[in-house]
């Protein structure tokens, strides 16, 4: 999917060199970066490239991480860590899994650089079990690295050492949360903690800790090679860079693209995605993974970066993005990322635990035609408590699905609990079997086949559904040869 | 230390850097409502998950509201604690809390005592919306021997936790599954029965709920009462009668020895007798035994171990017995005092009243869980007949006396029956940290040296402290004596004598905080530790009020031995007053 608008720096190498071999990525300029820091610089020259290049972390929230790096330079210990967070978990995202897959060295040689700008000789790669040829190629790629002299003790004769291990998390979604990440390579159970302390002052084992995700890593030998001013001159003021999206759901193309920050979702859907698919009509565009929120037509136009995002209702996230057209049923939708973050809580604070329960519960009341307008009221102030009163990232915005699609498609939401109908024709318990007049020939096939007698009309006249007496079996539609019986 | 000036609700305060929002308000009177927090001050046990999401506040220039028990304040920092929208989100998270938990407080054990209870009254909780289609998450009920788990009631506040692995160290309870099915369990989900659980019951003791609670036998006591075939003895520890009277109202501290007897008598015991007198021989008998292995120590003999160790807590008992199995030849093979007592009970004094000891019931008041779960081992059952029968706890006591439509407060004091109700200061003691190590000291000394204690007050062994040490001068023979209580504390002083660096000849360890005033059947502290510094002072009072002080100076000690024991570690002393202990590590996987 090659097009004009993308740019390739988390995934410059994916697919055109051999992962499994360390040369490939050594003749691509690989490790140049981290020699260049051993041997050029100090750590606090090293961390103000990063700070100057204005790359703020790819997982979700945004935070730059120049500065991270920068707190954990400052904490004094006697050791510390650098942890990549490969714990992608947001559904349909799999951006991390193809850097690693495609090209794993340049997440080693940023944690090396990472290791060297903050003093810390260990690195930990917290990736999920569910990535077996993510891990493989690590795996791969570390030996190589060690027998290159790139891992391990005095790299390159500079006197620094540092090596990497591989943590298997088990999946859970909320693990991406860095401090429940950090809790379950301790062997806790995965939850996450109050912050502060921030892990760069007390993570894993106590001790100072940068966690960077897995696509941050992968720009950073880019950056040392390139310099920060060529980083900073791509995206928009306040988001530097590119940022990696899994394109998926309503549009012709879908796949990974990798596109400068600024870019509008127009661009994205339309050219890179090839507009929608069938020629139908976008309806909206979810950002963000399960906690992000749903964009509408009046987003189109918006550059995308971390802040407008933001203010839209939606966010970044880890790059999930979904596109959906006429068909889909907004409520619907904000059930489907509901089950998931209701699925995924940890437990641990009760606005999450039961919170996102009843908000899904409620969701599920309104598909199945028993909700009322209270309910909306409630769903929103309820929302809206989870979001200010949760614990951490996953429950501060699992809400969002459900209020963007409040704030954007409120007429959706109005038509289910007022009209008991679903625009979309998504929620079937709120359709009935109806017979288009002017398909109906009359020809009492659909009569005959109504086991409850709901379908009466005479012969060769267009016939008529009763909507108390159908229960819904479908026999009638099986039976029209005319197109007549449809869902609505 | 840097002061910190902010402002709270529009007053300004003024506090150390590393204050919490919620103690800054308190400084200035403001009562931020909390349901998870607990600070258990000067036992240094704080639990703040930040779980309940109850303390949430509004901090001006923050983009959500900041839970106070565990948000540490900032410079000029503007907090709203009761603006509309944080008292909404407050409410909201309460009714969320409430729709997930049964509404059976009519019947539920701690109705009366439940924090949650309060906490909805409160904050005028009405009505729980959308309570008729909300789904409860369900688990199964969990019975052990001392404790029941009903999960359903776990509001996930993690104070059991913080009890059971920070304090205790036992290990037992932990967070498992995710989300709305998440609660608080041993590990694989056992039952707490096959768990490393001691039945310390410190669980019980902080749990806001009737989520943990004991098992109560208070039906069987009545049964036994109404029985015309039995003859019903009970024995009280001393740690009950410092804390009965809270459940009556009376202030913390108040003593309440001669109307708990009263009432006991009222309820239609046949004799009331007194754990302190089995106190006074379980020293008669461990204060023998350490002199023995004292001076077989010093004598050169490598087989005989010190430091010696008490062994009246039972869940001191468990938690070795699980953790420590390669280490259970050091503690004192001494009966705790509540075994002891079951043993002359229903063998010396059943002989002097001419019944069988199938005719007689003996019925325990603990201020402890575990005591149920220890009279029911089977080395303290002679042909099936157990020493103790039932074992019920200071709370289901009270509610003995409730039922009985009896006004404990306005109760004439009385005595305890002769001859198992005679007591020294030194028995007393017994119920607090320290206590039983001091009265060792107290008759060791005297055997060891032969000369008269000029005082009876060992000081340097008393306090708060998790771990004390002191040393006691023997007439020129320095006696290092170590004191811990909390299992993890006790953890500690293990592994220094698995290391080899223990230095102590004696070791006294307690698994509550403060002793057995702490203990998990006492009436509920609510997170107010201070409560449990007033039971200890009610102790120590009641010991200095006594004439006999030393447990070897108790008559009807002395004459039990003339008449039926002989001396202290005889053979029948042997025999009905000390036991042995097993290695409990592998019941977990038997099952």
């Amino acid at each position: 999917m090659v097009n004009k608008t993308q740019i390739r720096i988390a995934l410059r190498n994916c697919g055109l060199i051999n992962p499994e071999r360390i040369e490939e990525y050594i003749s691509e300029k690989g490790y140049m970066a981290l020699g260049k820091v051993l041997t050029e610089m100090s750590q606090e020259e090293a961390v103000n490239i990063i700070i100057d290049s204005g790359l703020r972390g790819r997982g979700g929230a945004g935070f730059p991480t120049g500065i991270k790096w920068d707190y954990a330079r400052k904490s004094v210990s006697d050791q510390k860590y650098v942890v990549c967070n490969a714990d992608e978990g947001d559904p349909g995202a799999f951006m991390d899994r193809s850097i690693l897959e495609g090209d794993p060295h340049s997440v080693l040689e940023a944690m090396a650089i990472c290791g060297y700008c903050i003093g810390a000789d260990k690195g930990l790669v917290y990736i999920r079990a569910e990535y077996p040829l993510a891990i493989e190629r690590l795996n791969i790629a570390i030996t190589q690295a060690r027998e290159f002299g790139l891992l391990g003790d005095d790299i390159m004769g500079s006197g620094f050492s540092f090596d990497i291990e591989i943590r298997y998390g088990a999946g859970a979604f909320v693990c991406g949360e860095e401090t429940a990440l950090i809790h379950s390579m301790e062997g806790e159970r995965g939850e996450p903690s109050l912050k502060p302390p921030f892990p760069a002052e007390s993570g894993y084992l106590g001790k100072p800790t940068n966690v960077n995700n897995v696509e941050t890593l992968a720009n950073i030998p880019v950056i040392y090679l390139k310099g920060a001013d060529w980083f900073s001159g791509i995206g928009t003021e306040k988001s530097k860079g590119t940022k990696v999206f899994a394109l998926a759901g309503k549009v012709n193309n879908v796949g990974l693209i990798e596109v400068p920050m600024g870019t509008t979702l127009r661009e994205v859907i339309y050219e890179i995605g090839g507009g929608i698919r069938e020629g139908k009509k976008f309806k909206a565009v979810q950002t963000g993974g399960p906690s992000g929120g749903c964009l509408t037509e009046k987003h189109l136009d918006t550059p995308i970066d971390y802040d407008n995002l933001i203010a839209n209702g939606s966010m970044m996230g880890s790059g999930g993005m979904i596109v959906m057209d006429e068909d889909n049923c907004m409520v619907s939708i904000a059930k489907f990322y509901l089950d998931f973050t209701v699925e995924e809580s940890c437990g641990k604070c009760a606005p999450c635990r039961i919170g996102n329960k009843r908000l899904n519960e409620l969701l599920g009341r309104i598909c199945e035609g028993k909700g009322t307008e209270a309910d909306l009221d409630r769903l929103r102030n309820l929302g809206e408590v989870i979001k200010d009163t949760s614990l951490c990232g996953l429950g501060q915005s699992s809400p969002n699905p459900v209020l963007s699609t409040l704030d954007n498609f409120y007429d959706e939401y109005i038509s289910h609990v007022r009209d008991k109908k679903c625009p979309s024709g998504v929620c079937k318990d709120l359709m009935e079997y109806f017979i288009i007049e002017e398909n109906c020939v009359g020809c009492t096939a659909c009569a005959r086949a109504c086991p409850v007698g709901a379908i009466t009309g005479e012969r060769k006249e267009p016939h008529l559904i009763n909507p108390e007496i159908c229960i819904m079996c479908g026999a009638c539609m099986e039976k029209c040869k005319f197109d007549a019986v449809i869902l609505k | 230390m840097d002061l910190i000036k902010l402002k709270i609700d529009g007053k300004v305060v003024e506090v150390p850097t590393g204050t919490t929002i919620y103690k800054a308000a308190k400084e200035l009177g403001i009562d931020i409502p909390v349901l998870c927090y607990m600070d258990l001050k000067n036992l240094n046990i704080e639990n703040k998950p930040g779980g309940c999401r109850i303390c949430s506040v509004e901090v001006e220039g923050r983009r959500n509201l900041a839970p106070s028990c565990s948000t540490d304040v900032a410079e000029g920092m503007n907090v709203k604690t009761n603006s509309v929208r944080v008292i909404n989100a407050r409410r909201t998270v309460m009714e969320l809390i409430l729709s997930d938990h049964p509404k059976d407080c009519l019947t539920c054990a701690k109705s009366g005592n439940c924090d949650l209870q309060s906490m909805a009254q409160k904050l005028g909780i009405r009505e729980i919306p959308g309570q008729e289609y909300a789904e409860m998450s369900t688990y199964r009920l969990d019975t052990s021997p001392s404790i029941i788990r009903d999960m359903d009631k776990c509001i996930m506040c993690r104070r059991c936790e913080t009890m059971c692995n920070d304090f205790q160290t036992v290990g037992a309870l932990h967070a498992v599954n995710r989300g709305f099915e998440a609660v608080v369990a041993p590990a694989f989900e056992m039952n707490l029965e096959y768990s490393s659980c001691t039945y310390c019951g410190q669980c019980v003791a902080v749990c806001p709920t009737g989520a943990l609670t004991e098992v109560d036998h208070t039906n069987k006591v009545i049964a036994a009462l109404n029985n015309p075939n039995k003859t019903v003895v009970v024995q009280t520890a001393p740690a009950v009668r410092a804390a009965l009277g809270e459940e009556f109202g009376l202030e913390p501290g108040t003593r309440v020895t001669g109307k708990m007897v009263t009432a006991l008598k009222n309820l239609g015991f046949d004799y009331v007798f007194d754990t302190d007198f089995a106190a006074d021989l379980t020293i008669m008998e461990e204060g023998t035994e350490l002199l023995d292995r004292l001076s077989k120590h010093l004598n050169g003999d490598k087989d005989v171990k010190l430091p010696i160790l008490t062994s009246c807590c039972p869940s001191w008992v468990n938690f070795f017995e699980y953790h420590f199995p390669e280490m259970k030849d050091i503690p004192s093979t001494a009966r705790s005092p509540q075994q002891m007592f079951g043993s002359i009970a229903k063998t010396y004094f059943a002989e002097k009243i001419g019944i069988d000891r199938k005719e007689m019931v003996v019925v325990s008041i603990m201020p402890c869980l575990a005591k149920k779960y220890e009279c029911q081992r089977d080395e303290f059952k002679v042909d099936g007949n157990p020493d103790v029968d039932i074992s019920i706890s200071t709370r289901e006591l009270a509610h003995l006396i409730k039922q009985a439509n009896m006004d404990l407060v306005g109760m004439e004091d009385s005595d305890f029956d002769k001859p198992m109700g005679e007591s020294t200061g030194a028995g007393v003691i017994f119920g607090v940290t320290g206590g039983v190590i001091e009265a060792a000291t107290r008759t060791a000394y005297e055997l060891h040296t032969g000369k008269s204690l000029e005082s009876v007050d060992f000081k340097q062994l008393r306090g708060m402290e998790g771990i004390r040490s002191a040393s006691v001068d023997f007439d020129g023979l320095e006696i290092k004596i170590g004191i811990a209580h909390g299992l993890g504390n006790a953890r500690k002083l293990l592994e220094d004598i698995k290391a080899g660096k223990s230095e102590y000849h004696a070791i006294e360890i307690m698994a509550c905080p403060g002793g057995c005033i702490g203990g998990g059947g006492q009436p509920y502290h609510h997170g107010d530790a201070s409560i449990l510094t007033a039971r200890t002072k009610a102790i120590f009072d009641e010991d200095e009020g006594k004439v006999l002080r030393k447990s070897h100076e108790n008559p009807d000690i002395i004459k039990l031995y003339e008449e039926f024991l002989d001396k202290p570690m005889s053979e029948k002393a042997h025999h009905l007053l000390h036991t042995h202990y097993f290695n409990k590590k592998k019941k977990t996987f038997e099952v």
